[in-house]
């Protein structure tokens, strides 16, 4: 986005770590040329609104999974869900409007191939969601939890936190709620407002128990989800609802899994790191060729996909080869994850005396219509 | 309030009547397996086929007739759900179609248990006192609910419990030093000593750890239940809490998806008059927790949570059902707490002194004589 532009050249030709960098209001997914400043106060030049312009970026076609076929982020997930209720007779899936497929049709068909008793509405009550989420997974049963937007997702808060992420911890490993996986809709969609925009990962990325993964693309999608459910622990699991329809890649059919707590370095570079998780991976991506192009500097784009546990191995080893690091989020800056990241590399000794580390993130004030781009208008 | 509680100790009431049980006799239902309980898919209630015709409601929400009359309906039409019990105060049997014939080491069992708990209680509760452990909840007045219900139960029924129920596990054979060993978070702890005493767990004995957030266990309970049916087995779950713990939205949320998701699961609210301070008329104004069940559609009861035998028989009878029809029962015990409800904190309530233990003893010792000739 244009804030990421703005601190990403600023800072490349700044000696100094610039801490403390203010709250930037939300603008625009877009990347824009702007000239240099000397100042580093935001708020010197007016904020122009910008215009809309987001690219999804597909990657290569996987060949290692067998075959493929098109499909867009809510198809690779309808595929993940109807893989493991194919393979795992005691899966189910549920929520507030499932049965008919879903409010992004992530589980069309699935109720008519596998039955009412596993796919099925609950009532409309996220603490109900979760907590009998948690329930079906302490009886030996693969939950799979979807709540209808991540904005949500706060009634069920206590039930994740204090409860799923406690269970196996607090009985001493007699019972645990491995088998659950919550599913939400997650992040900024350009017309979603207050409540239909959250990107709330960085209040559960201070739970210890829980894991929180956010996807980049369908055949990211997939095969995270399915590690997710894999997985042994509760997990959340983020699909960035602007890619829903806008990310179509060829998506393997055949069950296959991505490590979680393993980032991705999609593009090598060496003068600066980016990250982003989500749909921020794609702006990072033309950031980073815009970089290029512009002012010869070579980015390395780095997709976090695991916030927690996140990867830190992988993040180090790219400062220390840049030395410098700029993260970037759509959540509120304050408390947000890329705070976690910047302060964990910069007391990281062996990333190098000093890195110097910035954060762009969404502002003070919640998700406005006014000052969200329009998808689809430029 | 003391001069009701000296007469409804539940271990004095149930042992006055040792003598009346005859041996031998069939227990009420005892036996009896479910047979093999078809899983209702089509019993997912249909909403009324329309016919604009008739002159009556035709919404999809709620099925009823037209009243052209302006009038609320009242919140206790009647007087309270009435209390089901078994037995007097004075612990005979008043109607002996409900005698559930429990066979005299059955009954002996329920007394030799709840005067266990009481005794684990007491010696507890005094090392909380005397700065040994940290904290302890005691189970005085409720030992009936314990019991009662957990004998019950199937062996592979899953408990999800609050935090008073410590005689269901005893009843299920957790050893004392078991117990001991939470309290006291030593190495013999089977939850590795991470938590405060009192938070009890056993995957043997199919009794869910105890946490410390209220009624979060209750929407777990139900999907513990909806995995369960799946499974198509003779197994049920038990979720108990307080009436406390019913104000919480957890305890909503789980009553709603349990009727609507036809979960074979039993509610079991322990009704002791208190949360802490807050006595019940601060806690709600309906008709206590048994009158919510029918608002959620589920078959509801209350019991005297004192009388151990109707205790018995009401979960008897809703597991049964809970099993064979897959839907949930709500069971509210009315009973007292009658202590101090935690150690740490000095709530003294004039109406809740522990039971005059004297009158007790005697009449342990009077029954013993008469049990053992």
């Amino acid at each position: 986005m244009a804030a990421a532009a703005r601190l990403f050249l600023r800072g490349i030709h700044s000696k100094c770590s610039v801490s403390g960098v203010s709250t930037v209001p939300r603008t625009s997914f877009g990347p824009r040329l702007l000239k240099l400043s000397p100042s580093c106060d935001p708020y010197t030049k007016a904020q122009r609104r910008h215009a809309a312009h987001f690219t999804f970026q597909p990657d290569l076609v996987p060949t290692q999974y067998g075959p493929t076929q098109k499909m867009n982020l809510f198809q690779s997930i309808t595929s993940a869900l109807d893989n493991t209720l194919s393979s795992d007779p005691t899966a189910v899936i549920f929520g507030e409007d499932v049965a008919f497929g879903g409010v992004f049709r992530c589980t069309v068909g699935l109720r008519d191939k596998y039955g009412k008793d596993r796919v099925f509405n609950t009532p409309l009550c996220e603490q109900g969601i979760v907590g009998f989420g948690i329930g079906v997974a302490v009886a030996g049963a693969t939950a799979i939890a979807e709540i209808q937007f991540a904005d949500y997702i706060y009634p069920a808060f206590d039930q994740i936190v204090n409860e799923a992420a406690k269970y196996r911890y607090r009985s001493g490993n007699l019972f645990d709620c491995g088998k659950l996986t919550i599913r939400a809709p997650w992040g900024c969609v350009g017309h979603g407002s207050l409540y239909h925009s959250q990107s709330p990962e960085a209040f559960f990325a201070h739970c210890p128990g829980i894991k929180v993964v956010v996807p980049r693309s369908p055949v990211q999608a997939k095969g995270l989800l399915l590690s997710c459910i894999a997985d042994n622990n509760p997990c959340i699991f983020f699909e960035p609802k602007i890619l829903y329809r806008a990310a179509v890649e060829q998506v393997p059919t055949e069950h296959y899994t991505i490590t979680l707590s393993q980032a991705e370095v999609v593009e090598e570079g060496s003068d600066v790191t980016l990250i982003a998780w989500g749909t921020q991976v794609h702006v990072m991506k033309e950031v980073a060729q815009m970089a290029q192009e512009k002012l010869g500097v070579s980015c390395e784009v780095i997709d976090l996909r695991t916030i927690l546990p996140w990867d830190v191995e992988t993040v180090c080893k790219s400062v220390v080869k840049t030395g410098r690091l700029l993260i970037s989020h759509e959540a509120p800056i304050t408390g947000g994850f890329a705070a976690e990241i910047s302060s964990t590399i910069q007391g990281h000794g062996g990333a190098g005396a000093y890195p110097s580390c910035h954060r762009a993130g969404g502002g003070v004030h919640p998700e406005l219509v006014t000052s969200q781009s329009q998808f689809g208008k430029s | 309030m003391a001069a009701i509680v000296s007469s409804v100790s539940p271990a004095s009431k149930m042992f006055r009547t040792c003598f009346h049980a005859a041996c031998g006799a069939a227990a009420l239902n005892a036996s009896r397996l479910p047979q093999h309980r078809a899983f209702r898919l089509n019993a997912m209630h249909r909403q009324q086929p329309f016919d604009s015709t008739l002159e009556k409601p035709q919404f999809p929400g709620a099925s009823a007739e037209f009243v052209d009359q302006l009038e609320f309906i009242e919140p206790n039409v009647i007087s309270g759900i009435p209390v089901y019990r078994v037995m007097d105060r004075q612990g005979n049997i008043i109607n002996p179609s409900q005698d559930p014939q429990l066979p005299k080491d059955t009954v002996l069992n329920f007394y030799q248990k709840m005067t266990l708990l009481n005794t684990m209680d007491r010696i507890l509760y005094e090392s909380q006192r005397q700065g040994r452990i940290s904290f302890y909840m005691t189970n005085y007045g409720e030992e009936g609910t314990h019991i009662g219900s957990a004998a019950a139960l199937e062996p592979n029924d899953m408990v999800f419990g609050q935090y008073r129920e410590a005689g269901v596990l005893m009843y299920r054979g957790f050893p004392l030093d078991s117990f001991m060993a939470q309290c006291y978070a030593n190495t013999d702890d089977l939850g590795k000593g991470r938590q405060m005493p009192v938070h009890y767990g056993s995957r043997d004995l199919n009794f869910v750890t105890i946490s410390s957030p209220l009624a979060t266990q209750i929407p777990q309970a139900v999907g513990a239940a909806y995995a369960i049916k799946r499974e198509n087995i003779n197994r049920a779950v038990i979720c108990y809490f307080g009436e406390g713990a019913a104000s919480e939205g957890d305890a909503h949320a789980g009553f709603n998806f349990s009727a609507t998701l036809e979960c074979p699961l039993i509610f079991f609210c322990r009704n002791n008059g208190y949360a802490i301070s807050t006595p019940t008329n601060e806690q709600y104004r309906g008709d206590g927790i048994a009158a919510r069940g029918p608002g959620y559609g589920m078959l509801s009861i209350r019991v005297d949570g004192n009388d151990v035998f109707a205790v018995y028989n009401v979960t008897k009878e809703a597991r049964r059902r809970a099993v064979a029809e897959n839907q949930p029962f709500l069971i509210e015990a009315m009973t007292y707490r009658l202590t101090k409800l935690v150690t740490q904190k000095n709530w003294y309530l004039k109406s809740s002194f522990p039971i005059d233990m004297n009158g007790k003893a005697m009449d342990v010792s009077f029954n013993q004589r008469n049990v053992l000739h």
